[in-house]
Order: structure tokens, then sequence, then C-alpha cells
């Protein structure tokens, strides 16, 4: 058949050109030298252009992004990863998408908003500028619509447990019927996108509950009953505080209609130091309780690990493996590492001069 | 050299083990004002150079396929040669030590760099990080003292064939890189016997080191003059132009080689360096440790360009006290090391390049010969101390 040969000729063709591509560029890629000049093009590793920021509260900004190369469109209500350098260091963090979906630009919108003493949050509200290039993951996350739509819809959010929200109720609020949104924040100034949805509620495109928490307290799952009458025939999306969410999962529970609520918790990254750890070996399966101010490397093989290892004080940087969540001290000067499962990319440890600060989790 | 342990007058002397334990806190703390303030700046510093070297080379590629006129030939060499040369120094050699680790970024890291050297990441990382920084200048440890092929130290015995080491000097100078890739697979020691030439992990490191030279010369040899030949067509010179872009990169290789080279014998064989007995390493203590790179390091005076294109191992001293950290913070550490120096009334070895280049040449001159007198026996009671002796 002579379009497959065609097609088969042109591949090899193509290969054959990028091997020659790949010998003038080696020992990088050719992608390492497209990045000095088209950062965005690179394929292999997808960024992001901060195209706008605006500020929504006091304390949470919006930026809008232009996704490099290798992007995939979101689903409403999923998050992605930003790596943003702070201090000259790569952090992770997730953030929930709050733009419509299939927008014509390909441009999406995080909003970010200050957690206490939240490194990347202060860092992106201080200084994200138009311009300023991020780090990207491809969306992801179950806390999405289902399909068909539901006829009867309620959203139980709090603080910044809104972000996903907003992305569903911008992406499909025509789709849903009879929306009810229960929202708490600490004051009316500080609710997010507290305009937008306002608007809607007097458009009489959503039903409105905004509870500000400084005044009236905390919001009950008995309160909510009183609040909406018809709570457990509605499909249930809530996002907020963990306690929240469990008092919600156990009222959902308790009536027998824990299928009709979907969750999303934002993970708390906050990991606290303290004296020695024990530390998981995820492929050997080896736990080792590592005494505070001994090291993970020595903890290790005293227990039978096999471990890479080299100079044994910290300068040849062999012995180093990737540590999936935990948070480990260098002996020699006290400083703190720490990973979460955000990072994602695993941060890697140099073993030889690293003692667990708290409970470790090792990819070896 | 002579091991400092079978020196006529011992250097460190009037150091008691109380001294050296303080001098190694004192360099400690000189870390971590340095990692206190490690971050933005540093993250900048190696970005920066990864793009102007980037773009140097890609211009200089670029004017090399004009190579058949002169200028462009020129320009385009030494464009060439900067380019190499910032890429192994400031860039590779920094990065492969662990210095930007801290910036999280998969791109620049110790464990995913490879650098255009012959030797690859992995291999260099274990002879040169691991075992040349953790044993700077024990005789029979550090196999940088003459790679091998020299004899750099009077306690090294002297053999016939140590006549022609100026002559193989030059020769590894010129093809330094080359030599370093034979070096770190110790191919003198490995193909010596059948057993050692059929072990299966020499042979699959020496796969490696034949692929990536293979991958190399195809570039600088083929691939780019092939690149040189339509604008050859053009002006009716083909042969000119692959013969002339060829002969660029053999000339920017060359110069590469040359560089480090100087370079690298400035770091530990200039007159003044002192060498350690393999047996005063036993239980050193981190003070010990700090002691010894003082002394077994070697620095070049000059200027912020001169520290840039030495990849900062122009300060070699404070290099081999903090290998870890990233190399552009030397020139801030180095009046604060020197002031160590001076207080604990040791040696601070430095001097203009060319300076220091003749010392370490005169040196591999003088040892081409046998020693004058025999080496002199062992003393024992010089420092560094066993720990058993700082405890008492």
């Amino acid at each position: 058949m002579p379009v497959n040969q065609t097609s088969l000729f042109t591949r090899r063709l193509r290969n054959g050109a990028w091997r020659v591509v790949e010998l003038i560029t080696t020992p990088v890629v050719p992608a390492d030298y497209l990045d000095v000049i088209a950062p965005l093009r690179n394929p292999t590793v997808l960024r992001a252009r901060i195209e706008a920021v605006r500020p929504e509260t006091a304390d949470a900004v919006t930026l809008e992004l232009r996704p490099g190369r290798g992007w995939e469109p979101h689903q409403p209500g999923q998050y992605v990863r930003l790596g943003v350098d702070v201090d000259g260091v790569r952090l992770w963090r997730a953030y929930s998408v709050t733009s419509a979906a299939g927008r014509r630009d390909g441009r999406f919108t995080v909003t970010v908003n200050a957690v206490r003493d939240g490194v990347v949050s202060g860092h992106l509200l201080r200084h994200a500028r138009k311009g300023m290039l991020v780090h990207l993951d491809v969306p992801a996350g179950d806390f999405v619509l289902t399909s068909p739509r539901p006829a009867r819809t309620l959203f139980v959010t709090a603080g910044s447990g809104i972000t996903p929200v907003m992305g569903m109720l911008r992406s499909a609020l025509p789709e849903l019927g009879d929306v009810v949104v229960v929202h708490s924040a600490r004051t009316p100034e500080g609710v997010v996108f507290g305009a937008e949805l306002r608007e809607l509620a007097a458009q009489g495109r959503i039903r409105l509950i905004e509870r500000h928490t400084r005044a009236d307290g905390r919001l009950k799952p008995a309160a909510l009953a009183d609040l909406v009458p018809d709570l457990f025939e509605r499909e249930t999306w809530a996002c907020g505080p963990g306690d929240m969410l469990d008092d919600l999962q156990e009222h959902w529970a308790d009536a027998g209609a824990a299928e009709r609520l979907h969750v999303e918790r934002f993970r708390p990254t906050v990991l606290v130091a303290g004296d020695g750890g024990t530390v998981t070996f995820e492929k050997s399966g080896l736990v080792v309780d590592v005494a505070a101010g001994a090291t993970v490397l020595d903890a290790a093989e005293a227990a039978g690990q096999l471990m890479r290892s080299g100079c044994r004080m910290g300068i040849c940087f062999k012995c180093v493996l990737p540590m999936r969540e935990g948070i480990v001290r260098d002996v020699r000067d006290g400083k703190l590492t720490t990973a979460t499962e955000v990072d994602g990319d695993n941060v890697l440890i140099q073993t030889c001069i690293s003692t667990a600060a708290g409970p470790c989790r090792l990819d070896a | 050299m002579t091991t400092l342990q079978r020196k006529e007058v011992n250097p460190i002397a009037h150091l008691s083990p109380e001294d050296i334990e303080q001098l190694g806190r004192e360099l400690d703390a000189i870390r971590d004002e340095i990692l206190a303030v490690r971050g933005e700046q540093d993250a900048r510093h190696i970005r920066r150079m990864i793009a102007v070297q980037r773009r140097l080379e890609l211009g200089s590629r670029a004017v090399l396929l004009f190579s058949v006129f002169p200028p462009a030939w020129v320009l385009g060499t030494i464009g060439l040669s900067i380019s190499k040369i910032l890429e192994n120094m400031e860039i590779g050699h920094n990065i492969l030590h662990g210095q930007y680790d801290f910036m999280r970024d998969p791109k620049i890291h110790s464990t995913t760099w490879e650098w255009d050297s012959a030797s690859p990441a992995e291999q260099w990382k274990h002879s040169h990080n691991e075992l040349h920084h953790k044993y700077t200048n024990v005789v029979g440890r550090d196999n940088d003292l003459g790679y091998g092929i020299m004899r750099v130290d009077e306690q090294q015995r002297w053999a016939p064939a140590h006549l022609g080491q100026p002559l193989y000097n030059f020769v590894n100078a010129c093809f330094f890189e080359y030599g370093i890739a034979a070096y770190d697979l110790e191919l003198g020691r490995n193909l010596r016997t059948k057993k050692r030439r059929n072990n299966p992990e020499f042979r699959a490191r020496a796969r490696q080191v034949l692929h990536k030279i293979r991958r190399q010369v195809t570039r600088d040899y083929v691939v780019h003059p092939a690149l040189a030949l339509p604008v050859g067509f053009a002006v009716g010179n083909p042969l000119g132009a692959l013969f002339g872009t060829m002969a660029a990169n053999f000339v920017a290789n060359l110069a590469r080689n040359l560089w480090t080279h100087s370079v690298i014998m400035c770091g530990h064989f200039p007159n003044g360096v002192e060498t350690f007995e393999r047996t005063s390493i036993t239980g050193e203590t981190r003070g010990e440790w700090y002691l010894r790179q003082m002394l077994g390091s070697a620095n070049i005076s000059g200027s912020k360009l001169m520290h840039i294109m030495t990849g900062n191992l122009s300060h070699q001293i404070e290099h081999h006290l903090f290998p870890d950290l990233p190399a552009s913070r030397y020139a801030e550490v180095a009046p604060k090391v020197r002031a160590l120096f001076e207080r604990y009334q040791l040696n601070y070895v430095t001097g203009p390049l060319v300076f220091q280049v003749a010392s370490a040449w005169a040196k591999v001159f003088r040892l081409a010969l046998p020693n004058r007198k025999p080496a002199r026996e062992i003393d024992h009671s010089i420092p560094p101390r066993h720990p058993a002796e700082v405890a008492a």
C-alpha cells in the first residue's frame, strides 16, 4: 500500500533527522537550547506564563495562566500543581482551577489564598507579575461534576474551598438546574468571588447562603439542614477545612446518603520538625526508627537495608534518595528539608548527612 | 612535595588538637553564613551562566557555518572555545558538585546533569567528588596527585618511565578530557590483567565512555562540518568549509583542554601545597579534614572574569573547604578564610596563573628525576592526629 509506505518513509526520515538534531546538541537535548529562547515550547517540561494578576480580596489573588506545550484541558473542579521558585528553591503547591473549562484562548486561572505562614501563597501574593514563568503539571483530581448533571445541586464551601466550586459554577451553571451555594467566610469582605456570587444570586441563578463566621460562628450540619431542607435530595459537593468535611461526611452517612456527597480536602502541607522519626523504605518495605542525631544512612545500614553511599560526609552526592514525604534535618547545620505529596517530583535528600525530624517515606 | 609527616619543619606543629577543632568550628560558621543567604541570587547566577553559554554556543556554531571565511572562522572558534570552557568549569563542574541541588530544579541537578566532556558525569562524580575531595592530597588515596601517570611527590616511588613525564603531561594537557575519562576508568590498572579487562563492571563503564566519546566526536567532527558544506558549495570551496569547521572544533577542544589542565594543575601542585601520609587520616575529625583541605590546595589570584573562566576553581582552597556551596560565593568567603589562615599561622598559597602554572610544571620536571636525598622517616607525632590523641 503506497500510502503506508510513504508514511513509513516520512516517519523514518523524521526520526533520522531528529537523531541528527540530537547529535548536534549532545550531551544535552535540543529542548534544552529551546528553553533559552522559548520556554513554553519545550514538550518535556510543562510551564505556564502568568498573563494577568488580579487581586480578589486583601489576601487572595487570581493568576491568569497561559500553559505551554503538553497541557491538557481540565474538568471543572480539578486542581493543578504549580511549581514556583521561591528564593531560588522550586516548591510545588496544588491550586484549584477557577476559570470556566474550554476557553478559546487556552488560558485558565487559579486563585491563590494566603495561607498563614504560607511560603508559596505569600510569595505569589506579593511577587506574581505578568510575564513570570511557573512550572505546571496537568490537571488532576476527581472532585468533578457528575454527568449527566444533577437536577438539584448543593455546594457547601468555606474559605478557599470556594475555588474549585467557582470553577464548576463558571463552567456548568446553565446545565445545573437548581443550585444552592452555602459559603462560610470570616467576614463579608473576606468572601473570595463575593461580588460574582452575589450577582449570580441577584439574577436568581443560584440561591446563595453566606455565613460570616466571625459574627455567626461556625456552621454545623444540623443548622445546614435548617437552611437547606431538601439536603439529601441534592447531589452535594463540599470543600473546606478538614473538620467541617468530617462533620458533613458523618451527617450524610448517618442519613444513608454518603454516596451523594463529594468532598475535596486540601492537604495540609505543614510538617512540624521534631527529633528523630520513623523512616519507611517503600520498595524494600523496611521501616527504621532513626534516632535524633543518627543519619538515615547509618540507621538503614544497621537495619540491613542496601544503601548507595560514597564519601559519607555530604560532599559527593552519591547517596541521594528521593523522599516522597517527610522531614529531615541536616546534621551539620540543622537545616530542614521537607517533602509533601504535592511536591510530586520527589525531593532528593543526602542520606549520609540527614537525620529524620519526623516520619519520612523514601523511594528505595 | 614531601608529605607533611616527613618534613623537617612541621608547618602545623604550633596547633594543638583544640586549636584544630576550633578552626573547624570557625569554618563551619562561615559555611552557615553562606547557607543562610543562599537562594535567589545563586539560582539566578547559574541560570544566567547556562543561558549565556547556550547562546554563545549556538551563536558560535552559527558563525562557523561560514567557517570558509577566515574572520568567521576566527570569531566562531574563539566563541566556541569560551563556550566550552564555561560549560565545563563554571557550569558542569559546579552543578555536578551538587552546588545547585538546593534549587530542586530537576534540570539543574547533580543527578541529571550531563556535560561536554569525554567522562560521563556519573563516573567523574565518583573519582572527583568522592575520592579526590574526601582524600585530598593523601598519597596513595588521592589519585589526582599525578593522575597515575606522573610522579608529583617525593614519596612516590621513582621509576625510569618518569623521565618522560613532562612529555606525558603535555600530551595529557592537549587531550585532557580523554585523560580524565581514562583516569576515571582506571584504564592502566584495569587493562593490565585479563581478569580486570573482562570484568563486566569495567566493560560496562568503558562502553559508556566510548558511547559518549563517539557522540561528541561525531558532533564536532562530522555533523557540524557537514552543516557548513552548503555555504562551502555556494562559494565553491566545500573542502575548505568541511575542514575549516573540523579545525575550529579541534582548536576549541584543544583550547578548553589546555585551559582546564592549567587551572587544575594550579589547584594542588604548586609549591607550598602539602601532601599527607595514608596513615595520617585514620579517624580524622572534621577539624582535621578542614585543615588538610586548607594545606592541600592552592588559589589563583586574578580578576572576576578570571574567576568565572576557571569556574571559580581559582578559589580552590575555598572550594575544597566548601565543595557543595555555590562557587560564585567563594570570592565572598575568601577574605574570611584568608584571615583564618593568618590567625592560625598557616600558608595561604596563591599567585597569578602564570606563576602557579610555572611552579606546577617545575615540579613535574624536578620529580621526573629521582630524589636527591632519600625520604625521611615518618614523624608520627605530627598531626593530623588520631582521635585517641585528641581525646587524651
